[in-house]
Protein backbone atom coordinates (compact mmCIF):
# COMPACT_ATOMS: atom_id res chain seq x y z
CA UNK A 1 0.00 0.00 0.00
CA UNK A 2 3.11 2.56 0.97
CA UNK A 3 4.37 1.48 -2.95
CA UNK A 4 1.61 2.63 -4.21
CA UNK A 5 1.11 6.40 -2.09
CA UNK A 6 4.85 7.19 -3.46
CA UNK A 7 3.44 7.24 -6.72
CA UNK A 8 3.14 10.92 -7.90
CA UNK A 9 0.23 10.83 -10.75
CA UNK A 10 1.94 13.72 -12.23
CA UNK A 11 4.61 11.56 -12.67
CA UNK A 12 2.88 8.69 -14.26
CA UNK A 13 1.26 11.17 -16.58
CA UNK A 14 4.41 12.90 -17.66
CA UNK A 15 5.53 9.00 -18.69
CA UNK A 16 2.52 7.66 -20.28
CA UNK A 17 2.61 11.48 -22.50
CA UNK A 18 6.34 10.62 -23.09
CA UNK A 19 5.00 6.57 -24.12
CA UNK A 20 2.52 8.14 -26.53
CA UNK A 21 4.75 10.76 -27.94
CA UNK A 22 6.88 8.11 -29.01
CA UNK A 23 4.80 5.90 -30.02
CA UNK A 24 2.82 8.40 -32.48
CA UNK A 25 6.71 9.24 -33.92
CA UNK A 26 7.36 5.90 -34.92
CA UNK A 27 4.00 5.55 -36.61
CA UNK A 28 4.69 8.84 -38.00
CA UNK A 29 7.68 7.44 -39.21
CA UNK A 30 6.39 4.32 -40.42
CA UNK A 31 4.26 6.17 -42.61
CA UNK A 32 6.97 8.59 -44.42
CA UNK A 33 8.82 5.27 -44.71
CA UNK A 34 5.64 3.42 -46.63
CA UNK A 35 5.06 6.95 -48.37
CA UNK A 36 9.27 7.09 -49.63
CA UNK A 37 8.36 3.36 -50.86
CA UNK A 38 8.00 4.66 -54.70
CA UNK A 39 10.85 6.97 -54.49
CA UNK A 40 13.16 3.98 -53.35
CA UNK A 41 12.09 1.22 -56.03
CA UNK A 42 12.84 3.85 -58.11
CA UNK A 43 16.78 3.90 -57.07
CA UNK A 44 16.85 0.28 -56.96
CA UNK A 45 20.60 0.96 -56.60
CA UNK A 46 20.39 2.13 -53.17
CA UNK A 47 18.49 -0.89 -52.22
CA UNK A 48 19.89 -3.32 -53.88
CA UNK A 49 23.72 -2.12 -52.17
CA UNK A 50 21.92 -2.85 -48.64
CA UNK A 51 20.72 -5.60 -49.29
CA UNK A 52 24.36 -6.59 -49.94
CA UNK A 53 25.39 -4.63 -46.87
CA UNK A 54 22.57 -6.49 -44.60
CA UNK A 55 22.28 -9.41 -46.29
CA UNK A 56 25.99 -10.32 -47.49
CA UNK A 57 27.38 -9.61 -44.49
CA UNK A 58 24.84 -11.55 -42.27
CA UNK A 59 25.58 -14.79 -44.53
CA UNK A 60 28.10 -16.18 -42.23
CA UNK A 61 26.45 -15.96 -39.07
CA UNK A 62 23.27 -17.08 -40.24
CA UNK A 63 25.10 -20.14 -42.28
CA UNK A 64 27.20 -21.13 -39.32
CA UNK A 65 24.08 -21.01 -36.59
CA UNK A 66 21.92 -22.61 -38.94
CA UNK A 67 24.29 -25.67 -39.36
CA UNK A 68 24.66 -25.70 -35.46
CA UNK A 69 21.57 -25.54 -34.41
CA UNK A 70 20.53 -28.54 -36.80
CA UNK A 71 23.81 -30.55 -34.96
CA UNK A 72 21.80 -30.11 -32.13
CA UNK A 73 18.58 -30.68 -33.28
CA UNK A 74 20.08 -33.84 -35.33
CA UNK A 75 21.56 -35.21 -31.79
CA UNK A 76 18.86 -34.54 -29.64
CA UNK A 77 16.40 -35.31 -32.02
CA UNK A 78 17.32 -38.92 -32.59
CA UNK A 79 17.89 -39.29 -28.56
CA UNK A 80 14.07 -38.44 -28.74
CA UNK A 81 12.89 -40.54 -31.08
CA UNK A 82 15.24 -43.69 -30.14
CA UNK A 83 13.32 -43.72 -27.00
CA UNK A 84 9.81 -44.54 -29.21
CA UNK A 85 11.83 -46.29 -31.91
CA UNK A 86 10.99 -43.77 -34.48
CA UNK A 87 14.05 -42.43 -35.63
CA UNK A 88 13.15 -42.58 -39.16
CA UNK A 89 10.85 -39.24 -38.47
CA UNK A 90 14.30 -37.40 -37.18
CA UNK A 91 14.05 -35.73 -40.81
CA UNK A 92 10.58 -34.38 -40.35
CA UNK A 93 10.88 -33.30 -36.97
CA UNK A 94 14.08 -31.28 -37.48
CA UNK A 95 12.77 -29.79 -40.89
CA UNK A 96 9.47 -28.99 -39.46
CA UNK A 97 10.93 -27.33 -36.36
CA UNK A 98 13.69 -25.35 -37.97
CA UNK A 99 11.59 -24.31 -41.27
CA UNK A 100 8.01 -23.29 -38.61
CA UNK A 101 10.10 -22.11 -35.45
CA UNK A 102 13.39 -21.47 -35.13
CA UNK A 103 14.54 -20.77 -38.76
CA UNK A 104 12.27 -17.61 -38.67
CA UNK A 105 12.82 -16.61 -34.61
CA UNK A 106 16.82 -17.43 -34.94
CA UNK A 107 17.50 -15.68 -37.92
CA UNK A 108 15.43 -12.32 -36.62
CA UNK A 109 17.27 -12.91 -33.33
CA UNK A 110 20.44 -13.00 -34.86
CA UNK A 111 19.57 -10.38 -37.55
CA UNK A 112 18.41 -7.04 -35.07
CA UNK A 113 22.08 -8.37 -33.35
CA UNK A 114 24.59 -7.97 -36.51
CA UNK A 115 22.73 -5.84 -38.80
CA UNK A 116 19.98 -3.91 -36.51
CA UNK A 117 22.64 -2.81 -34.52
CA UNK A 118 24.77 -2.16 -37.14
CA UNK A 119 21.89 0.07 -39.08
CA UNK A 120 20.80 1.35 -35.58
CA UNK A 121 24.54 2.60 -35.08
CA UNK A 122 25.18 3.86 -38.69
CA UNK A 123 22.07 5.98 -38.98
CA UNK A 124 22.74 7.62 -34.76
CA UNK A 125 26.33 8.25 -36.07
CA UNK A 126 25.06 9.85 -39.10
CA UNK A 127 22.97 12.27 -36.79
CA UNK A 128 25.38 12.76 -34.94
CA UNK A 129 27.99 13.77 -37.78
CA UNK A 130 25.60 15.98 -38.44
CA UNK A 131 25.18 14.47 -42.12
CA UNK A 132 21.28 13.74 -41.32
CA UNK A 133 21.33 17.48 -40.97
CA UNK A 134 22.95 18.62 -43.72
CA UNK A 135 20.86 16.34 -46.14
CA UNK A 136 17.85 18.30 -45.13
CA UNK A 137 19.83 21.52 -45.64
CA UNK A 138 20.25 20.03 -48.95
CA UNK A 139 17.03 19.46 -49.27
CA UNK A 140 17.15 15.84 -49.53
CA UNK A 141 14.74 14.11 -47.53
CA UNK A 142 16.76 11.73 -45.05
CA UNK A 143 13.82 9.44 -44.83
CA UNK A 144 13.82 8.83 -48.36
CA UNK A 145 16.95 8.41 -49.03
CA UNK A 146 18.68 6.96 -46.21
CA UNK A 147 16.14 4.96 -44.15
CA UNK A 148 13.57 3.59 -46.91
CA UNK A 149 16.29 2.03 -48.74
CA UNK A 150 17.60 0.06 -45.81
CA UNK A 151 13.97 -0.68 -44.64
CA UNK A 152 13.00 -1.95 -47.79
CA UNK A 153 16.18 -3.95 -48.13
CA UNK A 154 16.10 -5.59 -44.35
CA UNK A 155 12.40 -6.55 -45.61
CA UNK A 156 13.57 -8.51 -48.34
CA UNK A 157 16.94 -9.47 -46.76
CA UNK A 158 15.48 -11.40 -43.89
CA UNK A 159 13.29 -14.45 -45.67
CA UNK A 160 16.09 -15.27 -47.67
CA UNK A 161 18.37 -15.48 -44.41
CA UNK A 162 15.39 -17.40 -42.77
CA UNK A 163 15.48 -19.74 -45.46
CA UNK A 164 19.48 -20.14 -45.18
CA UNK A 165 18.97 -20.37 -42.10
CA UNK A 166 16.71 -23.51 -42.29
CA UNK A 167 18.27 -24.93 -45.04
CA UNK A 168 21.86 -25.25 -43.46
CA UNK A 169 19.70 -26.42 -40.15
CA UNK A 170 18.21 -29.13 -41.84
CA UNK A 171 21.80 -29.99 -43.28
CA UNK A 172 23.19 -29.73 -40.40
CA UNK A 173 20.73 -32.69 -38.80
CA UNK A 174 21.49 -34.44 -41.88
CA UNK A 175 25.36 -34.98 -40.72
CA UNK A 176 24.54 -35.73 -37.42
CA UNK A 177 21.35 -37.87 -37.75
CA UNK A 178 22.64 -39.59 -41.03
CA UNK A 179 26.06 -39.24 -41.69
CA UNK A 180 27.77 -39.35 -37.76
CA UNK A 181 25.03 -42.12 -36.35
CA UNK A 182 23.53 -43.31 -38.96
CA UNK A 183 20.14 -43.36 -39.64
CA UNK A 184 19.01 -44.25 -42.96
CA UNK A 185 19.07 -41.21 -45.52
CA UNK A 186 16.20 -42.14 -47.84
CA UNK A 187 14.01 -42.33 -44.44
CA UNK A 188 15.39 -38.99 -43.45
CA UNK A 189 14.56 -37.38 -47.08
CA UNK A 190 11.47 -38.82 -47.54
CA UNK A 191 9.94 -38.03 -44.36
CA UNK A 192 11.03 -34.53 -44.83
CA UNK A 193 9.40 -34.82 -48.51
CA UNK A 194 5.82 -36.34 -46.76
CA UNK A 195 5.71 -33.87 -43.70
CA UNK A 196 6.55 -30.45 -45.23
CA UNK A 197 4.25 -29.43 -46.73
CA UNK A 198 5.37 -26.10 -49.08
CA UNK A 199 1.99 -23.70 -48.81
CA UNK A 200 1.84 -24.39 -44.43
CA UNK A 201 4.92 -24.81 -43.65
CA UNK A 202 7.40 -22.98 -46.05
CA UNK A 203 5.04 -20.26 -47.05
CA UNK A 204 3.71 -19.55 -43.53
CA UNK A 205 8.04 -19.74 -42.63
CA UNK A 206 8.52 -17.27 -45.58
CA UNK A 207 5.56 -15.39 -44.14
CA UNK A 208 6.83 -15.14 -40.81
CA UNK A 209 10.44 -14.26 -41.86
CA UNK A 210 9.10 -11.15 -43.49
CA UNK A 211 7.00 -9.70 -40.49
CA UNK A 212 9.96 -10.05 -38.58
CA UNK A 213 12.07 -8.82 -41.30
CA UNK A 214 9.72 -5.27 -40.87
CA UNK A 215 9.28 -5.23 -37.35
CA UNK A 216 12.99 -5.51 -36.72
CA UNK A 217 13.99 -3.21 -39.43
CA UNK A 218 11.72 -1.05 -38.59
CA UNK A 219 12.71 -0.77 -34.85
CA UNK A 220 16.40 -0.72 -35.79
CA UNK A 221 15.95 2.49 -38.01
CA UNK A 222 13.53 4.03 -35.67
CA UNK A 223 15.87 3.80 -32.36
CA UNK A 224 18.89 5.37 -34.65
CA UNK A 225 16.63 8.33 -36.05
CA UNK A 226 15.25 9.27 -32.77
CA UNK A 227 18.46 8.76 -31.11
CA UNK A 228 20.41 11.34 -29.25
CA UNK A 229 23.48 12.67 -31.39
CA UNK A 230 26.01 11.77 -28.58
CA UNK A 231 28.18 8.89 -28.07
CA UNK A 232 25.81 7.82 -24.84
CA UNK A 233 22.27 8.24 -27.15
CA UNK A 234 23.61 5.86 -29.96
CA UNK A 235 25.21 2.87 -27.55
CA UNK A 236 21.72 3.35 -25.18
CA UNK A 237 19.69 3.43 -28.55
CA UNK A 238 21.70 0.12 -30.14
CA UNK A 239 21.22 -1.96 -27.26
CA UNK A 240 17.59 -0.76 -27.50
CA UNK A 241 16.85 -1.78 -30.60
CA UNK A 242 18.43 -5.58 -29.94
CA UNK A 243 15.97 -5.72 -27.13
CA UNK A 244 13.12 -4.27 -28.58
CA UNK A 245 13.50 -6.00 -31.42
CA UNK A 246 14.04 -9.24 -29.82
CA UNK A 247 10.89 -8.38 -27.70
CA UNK A 248 8.62 -8.22 -30.67
CA UNK A 249 10.24 -10.87 -32.73
CA UNK A 250 9.07 -13.26 -29.38
CA UNK A 251 5.91 -11.73 -29.10
CA UNK A 252 5.06 -11.49 -33.09
CA UNK A 253 6.22 -15.23 -33.23
CA UNK A 254 3.58 -16.23 -30.52
CA UNK A 255 0.46 -14.33 -32.59
CA UNK A 256 1.50 -15.61 -35.70
CA UNK A 257 2.16 -18.85 -34.42
CA UNK A 258 -1.62 -19.10 -33.03
CA UNK A 259 -2.98 -17.71 -36.07
CA UNK A 260 -1.05 -20.05 -38.67
CA UNK A 261 -0.76 -23.46 -37.33
CA UNK A 262 -3.59 -23.42 -34.89
CA UNK A 263 -6.28 -25.98 -35.80
CA UNK B 1 11.32 44.12 -48.59
CA UNK B 2 14.57 45.56 -50.01
CA UNK B 3 15.93 43.91 -52.74
CA UNK B 4 19.18 45.19 -51.91
CA UNK B 5 19.21 42.36 -48.72
CA UNK B 6 18.92 38.53 -49.85
CA UNK B 7 17.81 37.76 -45.87
CA UNK B 8 15.79 40.15 -43.28
CA UNK B 9 14.88 38.94 -40.13
CA UNK B 10 12.16 41.03 -38.62
CA UNK B 11 11.60 41.15 -34.32
CA UNK B 12 12.37 37.76 -34.04
CA UNK B 13 12.37 36.13 -30.91
CA UNK B 14 13.61 32.21 -30.72
CA UNK B 15 13.49 30.25 -27.30
CA UNK B 16 14.15 26.36 -26.43
CA UNK B 17 11.48 24.37 -24.54
CA UNK B 18 12.71 24.79 -21.29
CA UNK B 19 11.98 28.61 -21.79
CA UNK B 20 15.16 29.85 -22.25
CA UNK B 21 15.24 32.51 -24.44
CA UNK B 22 17.81 32.41 -27.04
CA UNK B 23 17.44 35.71 -29.45
CA UNK B 24 15.27 38.71 -28.23
CA UNK B 25 13.20 40.33 -30.89
CA UNK B 26 16.42 41.04 -32.82
CA UNK B 27 16.18 42.26 -36.20
CA UNK B 28 18.80 42.53 -38.88
CA UNK B 29 19.84 42.16 -42.67
CA UNK B 30 22.18 40.02 -44.81
CA UNK B 31 23.16 42.84 -47.86
CA UNK B 32 22.81 40.71 -51.66
CA UNK B 33 26.24 40.07 -52.87
CA UNK B 34 28.18 41.09 -49.87
CA UNK B 35 30.05 38.87 -47.28
CA UNK B 36 28.35 39.18 -43.93
CA UNK B 37 29.74 37.90 -40.50
CA UNK B 38 28.29 37.10 -37.64
CA UNK B 39 29.94 37.49 -34.32
CA UNK B 40 28.91 37.01 -30.88
CA UNK B 41 29.61 35.35 -27.67
CA UNK B 42 29.52 31.13 -28.07
CA UNK B 43 25.81 30.25 -27.40
CA UNK B 44 24.30 33.63 -28.05
CA UNK B 45 22.40 31.87 -30.82
CA UNK B 46 24.30 32.46 -34.37
CA UNK B 47 24.20 29.01 -35.20
CA UNK B 48 20.44 29.23 -34.28
CA UNK B 49 20.27 31.98 -36.23
CA UNK B 50 21.62 29.86 -39.39
CA UNK B 51 18.76 27.46 -38.73
CA UNK B 52 16.33 29.64 -38.67
CA UNK B 53 17.49 31.43 -41.89
CA UNK B 54 17.16 27.90 -43.00
CA UNK B 55 13.92 26.64 -42.22
CA UNK B 56 15.13 24.04 -39.61
CA UNK B 57 14.12 25.75 -36.88
CA UNK B 58 10.77 28.31 -36.21
CA UNK B 59 10.64 31.16 -34.78
CA UNK B 60 8.32 31.93 -31.79
CA UNK B 61 8.05 35.28 -32.92
CA UNK B 62 8.67 37.42 -35.60
CA UNK B 63 9.68 36.62 -39.16
CA UNK B 64 12.73 35.16 -41.44
CA UNK B 65 12.17 36.58 -44.94
CA UNK B 66 14.32 34.93 -47.64
CA UNK B 67 14.23 37.19 -51.00
CA UNK B 68 10.77 38.45 -50.14
CA UNK B 69 9.57 34.81 -48.78
CA UNK B 70 8.52 34.00 -45.44
CA UNK B 71 10.56 30.92 -44.54
CA UNK B 72 8.18 30.34 -41.48
CA UNK B 73 4.83 30.15 -43.73
CA UNK B 74 6.83 27.57 -46.04
CA UNK B 75 5.53 23.87 -46.21
CA UNK B 76 7.96 21.18 -46.44
CA UNK B 77 7.88 21.26 -50.92
CA UNK B 78 8.42 25.29 -50.20
CA UNK B 79 11.27 24.70 -47.63
CA UNK B 80 12.94 22.43 -50.29
CA UNK B 81 12.65 24.70 -52.88
CA UNK B 82 13.85 27.90 -51.05
CA UNK B 83 16.82 25.65 -49.59
CA UNK B 84 18.40 24.56 -53.06
CA UNK B 85 18.94 28.01 -54.09
CA UNK B 86 21.45 27.77 -50.20
CA UNK B 87 24.14 26.12 -49.59
CA UNK B 88 25.66 25.45 -45.67
CA UNK B 89 28.80 24.84 -44.52
CA UNK B 90 28.87 22.83 -41.19
CA UNK B 91 31.70 23.53 -38.62
CA UNK B 92 33.33 20.24 -39.10
CA UNK B 93 31.80 20.00 -43.07
CA UNK B 94 29.92 16.95 -41.81
CA UNK B 95 30.62 15.08 -45.22
CA UNK B 96 29.55 11.62 -45.81
CA UNK B 97 31.54 9.69 -44.53
CA UNK B 98 31.13 6.42 -46.90
CA UNK B 99 31.42 8.42 -50.10
CA UNK B 100 34.43 9.95 -51.16
CA UNK B 101 35.30 13.61 -52.03
CA UNK B 102 34.00 12.98 -55.76
CA UNK B 103 31.10 11.33 -54.67
CA UNK B 104 30.36 14.32 -51.60
CA UNK B 105 30.59 16.85 -54.54
CA UNK B 106 28.51 15.09 -56.84
CA UNK B 107 25.57 14.08 -53.74
CA UNK B 108 23.33 17.31 -54.82
CA UNK B 109 23.86 16.97 -58.50
CA UNK B 110 22.48 13.86 -58.71
CA UNK B 111 19.80 14.42 -55.95
CA UNK B 112 18.41 17.55 -57.89
CA UNK B 113 19.29 17.43 -61.57
CA UNK B 114 19.09 15.07 -64.76
CA UNK B 115 22.72 15.65 -65.51
CA UNK B 116 24.56 12.86 -67.49
CA UNK B 117 27.48 11.39 -65.33
CA UNK B 118 29.91 13.19 -67.81
CA UNK B 119 28.51 16.53 -67.20
CA UNK B 120 28.79 15.96 -63.15
CA UNK B 121 31.85 15.07 -63.25
CA UNK B 122 32.86 17.70 -65.23
CA UNK B 123 30.73 20.12 -62.47
CA UNK B 124 32.60 18.31 -59.52
CA UNK B 125 36.27 18.56 -60.61
CA UNK B 126 35.59 22.35 -61.45
CA UNK B 127 34.15 23.14 -57.91
CA UNK B 128 37.06 20.94 -56.72
CA UNK B 129 39.56 23.18 -58.76
CA UNK B 130 37.86 26.54 -57.06
CA UNK B 131 38.81 24.87 -53.53
CA UNK B 132 42.19 23.52 -54.47
CA UNK B 133 41.44 19.88 -53.99
CA UNK B 134 40.66 18.39 -57.51
CA UNK B 135 43.55 16.31 -56.91
CA UNK B 136 41.78 14.92 -53.49
CA UNK B 137 39.04 13.81 -55.33
CA UNK B 138 39.54 10.19 -54.65
CA UNK B 139 40.43 10.78 -51.20
CA UNK B 140 38.13 9.28 -48.29
CA UNK B 141 37.12 11.40 -45.54
CA UNK B 142 38.42 10.22 -43.23
CA UNK B 143 42.12 10.79 -44.78
CA UNK B 144 41.24 14.29 -45.13
CA UNK B 145 42.63 17.29 -42.39
CA UNK B 146 40.38 19.49 -40.74
CA UNK B 147 40.62 21.90 -43.53
CA UNK B 148 40.62 20.08 -46.44
CA UNK B 149 36.73 18.45 -45.34
CA UNK B 150 35.80 22.03 -44.77
CA UNK B 151 37.15 22.83 -48.22
CA UNK B 152 35.30 19.75 -49.80
CA UNK B 153 32.31 20.55 -47.55
CA UNK B 154 32.48 24.22 -49.31
CA UNK B 155 32.87 23.16 -52.71
CA UNK B 156 29.49 20.38 -52.13
CA UNK B 157 27.81 23.61 -50.64
CA UNK B 158 28.36 25.92 -53.78
CA UNK B 159 28.03 22.78 -56.17
CA UNK B 160 24.69 23.66 -57.19
CA UNK B 161 25.00 27.95 -57.56
CA UNK B 162 23.19 28.56 -54.61
CA UNK B 163 22.11 31.92 -54.10
CA UNK B 164 22.93 32.28 -50.21
CA UNK B 165 25.86 30.37 -48.96
CA UNK B 166 26.03 30.48 -45.04
CA UNK B 167 29.19 29.37 -43.59
CA UNK B 168 29.15 28.18 -39.45
CA UNK B 169 32.47 28.76 -37.91
CA UNK B 170 34.45 27.92 -40.86
CA UNK B 171 37.33 28.88 -39.05
CA UNK B 172 37.78 26.90 -36.32
CA UNK B 173 40.70 24.66 -35.55
CA UNK B 174 42.40 26.06 -38.46
CA UNK B 175 46.25 26.81 -38.70
CA UNK B 176 46.65 30.37 -39.60
CA UNK B 177 47.58 29.44 -43.28
CA UNK B 178 45.58 27.64 -43.66
CA UNK B 179 42.68 30.32 -42.24
CA UNK B 180 43.84 32.86 -44.23
CA UNK B 181 43.17 31.08 -47.25
CA UNK B 182 39.99 30.23 -46.42
CA UNK B 183 39.09 33.57 -45.60
CA UNK B 184 40.49 34.50 -49.12
CA UNK B 185 38.55 31.67 -50.67
CA UNK B 186 35.35 32.60 -49.06
CA UNK B 187 36.10 36.29 -50.31
CA UNK B 188 36.87 35.27 -53.83
CA UNK B 189 33.83 32.34 -54.32
CA UNK B 190 31.58 34.94 -53.32
CA UNK B 191 32.64 37.64 -55.96
CA UNK B 192 33.44 34.83 -58.50
CA UNK B 193 30.20 33.29 -58.16
CA UNK B 194 28.00 35.88 -57.39
CA UNK B 195 27.35 34.54 -54.16
CA UNK B 196 25.51 36.36 -50.67
CA UNK B 197 28.14 34.95 -47.80
CA UNK B 198 26.61 34.65 -43.97
CA UNK B 199 29.61 33.64 -42.01
CA UNK B 200 29.43 33.00 -38.18
CA UNK B 201 33.32 33.33 -36.64
CA UNK B 202 34.93 34.09 -33.65
CA UNK B 203 38.14 35.03 -36.16
CA UNK B 204 37.91 38.28 -35.74
CA UNK B 205 41.00 39.54 -37.64
CA UNK B 206 40.65 36.82 -40.27
CA UNK B 207 36.66 37.78 -41.35
CA UNK B 208 36.95 41.53 -40.89
CA UNK B 209 39.95 41.34 -43.87
CA UNK B 210 37.39 40.02 -46.20
CA UNK B 211 33.96 40.59 -44.96
CA UNK B 212 31.50 43.83 -45.72
CA UNK B 213 29.50 43.58 -43.47
CA UNK B 214 28.86 42.70 -39.74
CA UNK B 215 26.24 41.81 -36.86
CA UNK B 216 26.97 41.95 -33.70
CA UNK B 217 24.49 39.65 -31.79
CA UNK B 218 24.79 40.23 -27.82
CA UNK B 219 22.81 38.94 -24.59
CA UNK B 220 20.06 37.86 -27.33
CA UNK B 221 19.71 40.83 -29.25
CA UNK B 222 21.64 42.50 -32.06
CA UNK B 223 24.24 44.96 -30.42
CA UNK B 224 25.42 47.01 -33.88
CA UNK B 225 25.39 46.06 -37.31
CA UNK B 226 27.50 47.83 -39.76
CA UNK B 227 31.10 47.68 -42.15
CA UNK B 228 34.07 46.17 -40.43
CA UNK B 229 35.81 50.17 -39.76
CA UNK B 230 32.28 51.03 -38.51
CA UNK B 231 32.56 48.44 -35.93
CA UNK B 232 35.85 48.61 -35.06
CA UNK B 233 35.46 52.41 -34.17
CA UNK B 234 32.46 51.63 -32.68
CA UNK B 235 32.18 53.67 -28.93
CA UNK B 236 29.71 51.09 -27.53
CA UNK B 237 31.63 49.52 -24.66
CA UNK B 238 29.67 45.90 -25.67
CA UNK B 239 31.43 45.99 -29.51
CA UNK B 240 34.49 46.80 -27.54
CA UNK B 241 34.58 44.23 -25.66
CA UNK B 242 34.72 41.65 -28.41
CA UNK B 243 36.97 43.81 -30.77
CA UNK B 244 39.60 43.81 -28.05
CA UNK B 245 38.45 40.30 -26.64
CA UNK B 246 38.93 41.82 -23.10
CA UNK B 247 37.50 39.49 -20.37
CA UNK B 248 35.48 42.13 -18.69
CA UNK B 249 32.67 44.43 -20.06
CA UNK B 250 29.06 44.22 -20.84
CA UNK B 251 29.25 40.83 -21.91
CA UNK B 252 29.01 38.36 -19.38
CA UNK B 253 30.90 35.57 -19.17
CA UNK B 254 28.94 33.62 -16.10
CA UNK B 255 25.64 31.45 -17.31
CA UNK B 256 22.67 32.74 -15.17
CA UNK B 257 22.40 30.81 -11.43
CA UNK B 258 22.57 31.46 -7.88
CA UNK B 259 25.06 33.98 -6.70
CA UNK B 260 28.59 32.78 -5.67
CA UNK B 261 27.61 33.49 -2.37
CA UNK B 262 24.97 31.60 -1.93
CA UNK B 263 26.92 28.37 -3.92
CA UNK B 264 29.72 28.74 -1.61
CA UNK B 265 27.67 30.00 1.78
CA UNK B 266 29.99 33.18 2.17
CA UNK B 267 26.96 34.90 3.69
CA UNK B 268 26.19 32.67 6.71
CA UNK B 269 29.96 32.17 7.54
CA UNK B 270 31.08 34.24 10.38
CA UNK B 271 33.66 36.84 9.98
CA UNK B 272 37.03 35.31 11.91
Amino acid sequence: MSRFKRLNPAEIGYAVRGWLADLGHGARLFVRLLLGTFGSWRRFGLIRDQIHFLGNYSLAIIAVSGLFVGFVFGLQGYNILERYGSTEALGMMVALSLIRELGPVVTALLFAGRAGTSLTAEIGLMKAGEQISVMEMMAVDPIDRVLAPRFWAGVITMPLLGAVFSAMGVIGGWVVGVVMIGVDGGSFWSQIQGGVDVWDDVGNSLLKSLVFGIAVTFVALLQGYEASPTPEGVSRATTRTVVMASLTVLGLDFILTAMMFTV
Amino acid sequence: MSQQHLVEIRDLTFGYGDGRIVLDQISLHVPRGKVTVLIGASGGGKTTLLRLISGQNKASQGQVLFDGQDVGALDRDGLYAMRRRMGMLYQFGALFTDQDVFDNVAFPLREHTALSEPMIRDIVLLKLQAVGLRGARHLMPSELSGGMARRVALARAIALDPELVMYDEPFSGLDPISLGTAARLIRQLNETLGLTSLMVSHELEATFAVCDHVIVLANGRVAQQGTPDEIRASANPLIQQYVTASPEGPVRFHYPGPSVEEDFGLSARSPA
